[in-house]
């Protein structure tokens, strides 16, 4: 119930019929007078008592009307003439009291005051304001916004009467003018009184309940006094804080919601963090937080440009921003909220804080981007898109990617996706515990999958489901489950078609139009005139639509028929390059010293034993090689999944985790070494250590940060967790079960393993 | 692959076992293609076999439960109604059913969903 409301306007932030469809008796016009915490009862005006179970109490505030001489009567009823002000509406009041005042004193320069006076400009002559201290708005700005503040102001027409202090109100029985203490004065007879509000707490003083400022609550709203009454608004103190702005209400309130329902009995309101955005004298003015630093290591900011009107602070603490205040250019508003809300890590340049210095960091200028803006370039999702999907309900960014499908083409936009939910469902995402599972079909992380397939023995895909899944089949989850499975069990797997996406059980990519793309293995690049020869009598013979020279030097014959298949790789006599594959695709090389006059070493001649010794290795996501000969890069190996590249000296640095694909990242360097071996050896381990640790689908350019690059060379380099010994192992089991699958050719493994159609006759 | 046998027929596909367990296949019948799939959890089932996103061939998709993921580009259908998962969009799905280890396709069900042909 509502407790003490005066005004019966206040009440309707709802239409009357809401409160009948939801079942809340809404009593206009009643006046609660006390509360009976012990009988638990609510006593009206009206002679009506009510008794609850849980009391709230929501009685807001009450402008303060300081004790000047003159202002009020002995019953705090203010002289006429004089207001007080708490919103644009109550000045709207004013001007119809006074039919057409031509002047008007607004006593206080704070927020209240000096919105009070724009809004009385628009329709009085003459605006004066009036303020104590030296500072506008001193409670959010220090002394020199504080003067480009009042010079705004000015130029509006309103005139500012700073470090004056009203000591009395002139008139009999109406408003005829003001008294300072230094014994000028202001003749008028409209006063305008915006010095602030205070929590309005008679009720809860009047029933014991533990008052200071306001009504003293704990971090569930509740009263320190009693369990059953709770507080909200501006009522209440909260760990020494009262608040006046709407948005801590908002934050009070999804508390106390969640907290007596018992939606989450673990609901805590820790206090809001004010950011405050407004027009101030045509001026905007946007605060945060602290206005200047507070503590020795804080660090402060400061632009000031007071003949252009504006000015701008921030005030860092630990690299995260505590305070912000920004007059006349609010353009890194969006951003400056965003970083004070959340407590992001701040850029290292500063002043990118404050001015647009050609585009901030991509992860906090998700609130700057507009709506129109294409998140997920695969699908063509904006971001309007995903914030209408979560204002529709969808709190989870599986839930959003799956009803936007944004995210789910390459990518490489999932990280955007995710900071775009959580921007537009204000950090309330709720946890999506599949997001920590291995593949959505089964319920573990992936180091419990791995665990429950080593003790249960399963071995094949449809095992899992029915042990780990309720024998429920998820189809998306086959393919990550068998490359799992592969790894886990090598030539113990016990592999089933069905798990396998098409590629995988007719060894080619599928293409957009149902065909497929073949391309055979040309290890390091290299190939032959015979090789040319067969490929090319192979294209005429089954009539290839297109024949294109890859990015990983190999040649792929594009639009073959799904029943030629066969044919063609018997005709090609080449084994697989596994281009379609979750697995080592290719290692790509220059010449090196063989050719090239800057070679530094052999790379030709490591890349083909690297490609001969990882061909066709399953892991969680494609990967890609290469070999470079001199720090040149023509092979591009720095930016490639692995990649070595030979410097002087006859050594050669291997890179990991690069990309040049959807993400463009240059490799971490894991190791420098000084022969083929050792570059085989400590690739291998790191590529079995991927294929163990990764997520289904985790690109070595996402696994590698995540992991960390200091804790990779400790595992693969330094053996510091001791496991080298086993992963070397396991490797070379993998590496022993491999087989070329086109060699399916000569014998399918399903019926029809390769038939565009049965053919059935009538 | 296009044209309409006649309705209420009944077309004999052959063994069951010319589909393997989890897969789809696509039978030509007299001219006309439906896809055919074995689901692990038993029986038959049988739909149009092209998707209507963007013709992509859902007899080579992944099938889990009954349900069916197009290869292109991931759109699921289930293969008992031929709707679309969190899509108003279906194929056409067909009565189908293993008598004696023969797969029978037993008349053209018209499509149950919104949005199909």
């Amino acid at each position: 119930m509502l407790a003490g409301a005066e005004d019966a306007k206040e009440i309707f932030l709802n239409p009357l019929a809401w409160y009948r469809d939801n079942d809340i008796t809404l009593r206009v016009g009643v006046r609660a007078t006390e509360v009976d915490t012990y009988a638990r009862k609510v006593f009206a005006d009206d002679g009506s008592v009510v008794a609850y179970d849980k009391l709230l109490l929501a009685t807001g505030s009450r402008p303060f009307v300081p004790p000047i001489e003159g202002l009020s009567d002995a019953d705090g009823n203010l002289k006429a003439g004089a207001f007080a002000f708490r919103t644009i509406d109550d000045c709207n009041a004013m001007r119809a009291h006074a039919a057409q005042p031509r002047r008007v004193v607004v006593l206080g320069g704070g927020l209240l005051g000096l919105e009070a006076a724009r809004a009385l400009k628009e329709h009085v002559a003459e605006v004066h304001v009036v303020h104590g201290t030296s500072t506008l708005m001193n409670q959010q700005l220090d002394s020199e916004a504080g003067a480009i503040l009042k010079a705004g102001v000015e130029k509006l027409g309103v005139q500012v009467h700073l470090e004056k202090r009203t000591v009395a109100v002139l008139g009999d029985g109406q408003v005829t003018g003001i008294t300072f203490s230094d014994g000028t004065g202001i003749d008028t007879d409209l006063l305008v009184v915006a010095t602030g509000i205070r929590p309005r707490v008679d009720l809860a003083r009047g029933a014991g309940l533990a008052v200071q400022r306001g009504i003293v609550v704990d971090d569930q709203l509740r009263s320190v006094d009693d369990p059953d009454v709770y507080a909200v608004g501006e009522c209440v103190e909260h760990r020494g804080l009262v608040y006046g702005l709407v948005a801590p209400l908002w934050e009070m309130a999804a508390v106390l919601a969640d907290h007596l329902t018992g939606a989450n009995p673990t609901a805590a309101y820790r206090g809001s963090k004010l950011a405050t955005k407004l027009k101030v004298a045509g001026l905007e003015v946007a605060v945060m937080g602290l206005k200047e630093p507070e503590q020795p290591g804080d660090e402060f900011v400061r632009v000031s440009e007071p003949t252009r009107g504006r000015y701008k602070t921030i005030v860092a603490r630990d690299g995260r921003l505590v305070g912000a205040t920004l007059l006349g250019d609010l353009s890194r508003v969006a951003f400056l909220t965003q970083a004070f809300d959340r407590g992001t890590a701040l850029p290292d340049e500063r002043l990118a804080l404050l001015f647009d210095l050609g585009g901030p960091p991509e992860a906090v200028s998700t609130a700057e981007l507009p709506d129109d803006v294409q998140v997920c370039n695969c699908n063509g999702v904006t971001k309007g898109a995903i914030r209408a999907c979560v204002a529709g309900g969808t709190a989870t960014i599986k839930g959003v990617m799956e009803a936007t499908r944004a995210g789910t083409g390459c990518g490489s936009c999932k990280a955007l996706v995710a900071d775009v939910v959580g921007w537009a469902a204000g950090g309330a995402v709720e946890d999506d515990p599949s997001s920590s599972w291995y593949v959505a079909g089964v319920p573990l992380g992936k180091a419990e999958l791995v665990a429950a397939v080593r003790a249960q023995g399963l071995r094949s895909v449809s095992s899992v489901f029915a042990a780990l899944a309720g024998g429920v089949e998820h189809a998306p989850s086959k393919p990550g489950l068998a490359s799992l499975l592969k790894v886990v069990w090598a030539a113990e797997y016990e592999d089933e078609r069905d798990a396998r996406f098409v590629n995988d059980r007719v060894h080619a990519n599928v293409q957009n139009d149902g065909t497929f793309s073949v391309v055979p293995s040309i290890p390091g690049g290299i190939t032959t005139s015979d090789q040319l020869r067969r490929i090319a009598e192979v294209a005429d013979r089954y009539q290839v639509p297109m024949i294109k020279l890859t990015g990983g030097q190999r040649i792929d014959l594009l639009g073959v028929k799904k029943d030629d298949l066969p044919r063609v790789w018997s005709d090609l006599g080449m084994p697989s390059g596994y281009a379609y594959g979750k697995t080592m695709r290719t290692v790509k090389t220059c010449v090196g010293i063989e050719f090239c006059r800057f070679g530094l070493g052999e790379s030709t001649t490591l890349g083909l034993q690297i490609e001969d010794r990882f061909k066709g290795l399953e892991s969680p996501a494609k990967m890609k090689l290469a070999v470079a000969g001199c720090p040149r890069n023509c092979s591009e190996a720095m930016v490639k999944d692995v990649g070595v590249v030979a410097i002087e000296g006859g050594r050669w640095e291997i890179y990991v985790g690069g990309a040049a694909g959807a993400s463009v990242r240059k490799g971490d360097v894991l190791a420098t070494v000084d022969s083929h071996e050792e570059v085989v050896r400590l690739s291998g381990r790191f590529l079995q250590y991927y294929r163990e640790e990764a997520r289904y689908l985790e690109r070595t350019y996402d696994f590698v940060p995540r992991v960390g690059i200091e804790h990779l060379r400790a595992v693969v380099v330094e053996d510091a967790e001791g496991v080298a010994a086993r992963l070397d192992l396991a490797l070379e089991a993998s590496v022993d079960a491999y087989h070329d699958p086109w060699l399916e050719a000569a014998e399918p493994r399903t019926p029809n393993q390769f038939s565009p159609a049965i053919e059935v006759g009538s | 692959m296009s044209g309409s046998p006649p309705a209420e027929a009944e077309h004999h596909l052959g063994p069951v076992g010319q589909v393997p367990l989890g897969e789809g296949r696509i039978f030509d019948v007299d001219g006309w293609a439906v896809a055919v799939f074995r689901p692990r959890a038993g029986g038959v089932l049988a739909v149009d076999p092209v998707c209507p996103h963007r013709g992509g061939p859902l007899a080579d998709g992944l099938v889990g439960g009954t349900l069916v993921v197009c290869p292109l580009h991931g759109w699921t259908f289930d293969l008992a109604s031929g709707c679309r998962v969190g899509g108003p969009e279906a194929v056409a799905s067909h009565d189908v059913r293993v008598e004696a280890g023969q797969i029978i396709l037993s008349r053209l069900a018209v499509s149950s969903g919104p949005g199909g042909d």
